[in-house]
């Protein structure tokens, strides 16, 4: 199998869907657990849609890059995109939502960067060029969500 | 987007006919849950059996159309499957939620009660 898997499509909500049924697919194909898929498959879609939403939004599209790379521990994701920089130049900072208040008073939003800084590690952001780039890792196990199986074999 | 509901006289029953509450649909599902639950019963609960993908989007979406129910209607949840429910327990959304783990289990709640 390659060590690096590349996809470029265009930046909309079903061009997502699409690249990461693939990318999932191919993990599959890899034998690897759901751990790994199902997390792989939540930060990627909040990181590919909020490039669509915020970086090109409704009246630009543009072109999304996602390369994957197997390492020992993890796997490093590098996505590039032509859209507007991140606000102030970084990451927002994923807090979790408040989730205590009054039903009426419970947000609708701001659960993505959450969930992303949550099980992704090593988040990086870079504006350069007009471009956005953004690496992160996600490790093959992470405590909490651990099973009786070990890292994966190489 | 899919959605099938079924009403009894104090539940009723939305059940996600797709695979993904993503942002592709996310705002169609607000939407249909708005037209579906704008009269009815006290109780609503959303069968989530077949759906194996949620994002914030769609995360977002269930709990507004959990608000659209106003103050005195209640939004369950029911069926959750692994990749939705680590969603919903790593946002805490989970202690949000009466969250059931079937329809079976919902109508043995609310029918008639």
């Amino acid at each position: 199998m390659p060590d690096r898997f590349r996809l470029v499509f265009t930046g909309t909500a079903l061009a997502v869907r699409a690249a990461l049924k693939e990318l999932i697919a191919t993990l599959a194909a890899e034998g690897r657990d759901d751990y790994l898929r199902s997390t792989t498959e939540i930060v990627l879609g909040e990181v590919l849609n909020n490039i669509v939403e915020h970086a090109y939004g409704p009246d630009r599209q543009g072109e999304v890059e996602l390369c994957c790379e197997r390492g020992q521990d993890a796997l490093w994701f590098t996505i590039r995109d032509h859209g507007a920089p991140m606000p102030g130049l970084c990451l927002p900072p994923g807090r979790p939502a408040p989730v205590d208040g009054a039903r009426q008073d419970l947000p609708e939003g701001g659960f993505g960067w959450f969930l992303v800084h949550r099980l992704a590690d090593d988040l990086e952001y870079c504006r350069d060029a007009g471009c956005n780039r953004l690496r992160f890792a996600i490790p093959y196990r992470r405590n909490p969500e651990m099973n009786a199986r070990g890292p994966v074999a190489e | 987007m899919n959605l099938e509901s079924s009403e009894t006289s104090d539940l009723q029953i939305v059940a996600v006919k797709e695979a993904r509450i993503d942002a592709a649909v996310a705002i169609r599902f607000k939407d249909r849950m708005r037209e579906l639950t704008a009269t009815g019963a006290p109780h609503v609960v959303l069968d989530l059996g077949e759906v194996d993908f949620m994002d914030s989007s769609g995360l977002g979406a269930i709990v507004a159309a959990m608000k659209q129910l106003g103050a005195t209607r209640r939004l369950d949840l029911a069926a959750l499957r692994p990749n939705v429910e680590k969603v919903f327990r790593l946002t805490r959304m989970d202690s949000v939620f009466t969250i059931h783990d079937d329809i079976a289990q919902a109508h043995a709640i609310y029918a008639d009660g």
